[in-house]
């Protein structure tokens, strides 16, 4: 009997111990998976966007890129606003995070929660929570990479 | 032709996947890694090594941010062939414009329409 109760310690001693072991790598490999599923089909979607300015409109690649950027900005604001693109985020992590869509979420969504706190100081300043940080780093980094490029022609 | 969505689906997904394991296994904030990713993405375009995978992967290269950060430093190399010295503060900003305008535009249309919901 004591021996049987032993063996009952220890069995779930050693699941725990599998659990313990097994459970955060397999969460790992299952967001990896939906971050890499989501934001591949946003980037799939963009494609057909960018393949519809370029083919049907004849953009020229540059502008076709952009154009998909404005679009896919626009679903990104129209999603968050009705609560959608949240639920797509509980689900995706990442993969809804680095596409732009991510960066467009991350200007509606502060801009939307301090609303009550006025158009100016709330709306106005809130847009660049998230977005300020992107384009101080993003302009600046691309004004040193100009003027390298321009000291490298010089000499 | 499907090739190319084939492309974008797989290079698009594996730079989202990364940015998923930065979050798991560092303690990066998504608003760290949205920096990280468009810093890098302008450091890549700079030294010629974005342009190869945005030729390759089309939208799967130029929708990550990564793909903003390297419109931003492509746009100020170019402007410094043409304008010299002030294209470094112009072109950057020019080439990504449509984005940045979109968002803000977008951003606040959103915010006067919908009304923000209780988190569940």
């Amino acid at each position: 009997m004591e021996t049987k109760s032993h063996n009952r310690a220890q069995q779930i001693e050693r699941y725990a111990g599998l659990v313990a072991r097994l459970a955060p790598k397999s969460d790992m490999a299952k967001g990896v998976v939906r971050a890499f599923l989501v934001g591949g089909l946003i980037c799939t979607l963009g494609q057909g966007i960018t393949d519809f300015f370029a083919y049907k409109m004849e953009f020229g690649t540059q502008a076709a890129s952009t154009a998909t950027s404005i679009c896919l900005i626009f679903l990104s604001a129209l999603l968050t606003g009705l609560g959608v693109y949240d639920r797509i985020g509980k689900f995706a992590g990442a993969g809804s995070i680095v596409p732009i869509t991510g960066f467009a979420n991350s200007v509606v969504a502060p801009a939307m929660e301090f609303r009550r706190e006025g158009l100016v100081m709330g709306v106005g300043a809130k847009l660049f929570t998230l977005a300020g940080p992107v384009l101080v780093y993003g302009i600046g980094s691309s004004v040193i990479v100009g003027l390298i490029a321009f000291f490298m022609e010089v000499m | 032709m499907i090739l190319m969505y084939v492309k974008a689906f797989i290079v698009g997904g594996i730079l989202c996947a990364i940015g998923q394991v930065l979050l798991l296994k560092t303690a990066l904030t998504s608003s760290r890694i949205l920096v990280g990713y468009v810093t890098v993405g302008v450091i890549l375009g700079a030294l010629g090594l974005y342009e190869p995978l945005a030729d390759f992967a089309g939208a799967g290269a130029t929708v990550p941010l990564t793909g903003f950060g390297y419109a931003l430093s492509q746009g100020a190399m170019e402007a410094v062939k043409s304008q010299g010295i002030l294209g470094a503060f112009t072109g950057g900003v020019t080439s990504a414009a449509g984005g940045i305008a979109a968002a803000v535009f977008f951003g606040y249309l959103a915010a006067l329409i919908f009304k923000p919901r209780m988190k569940s």
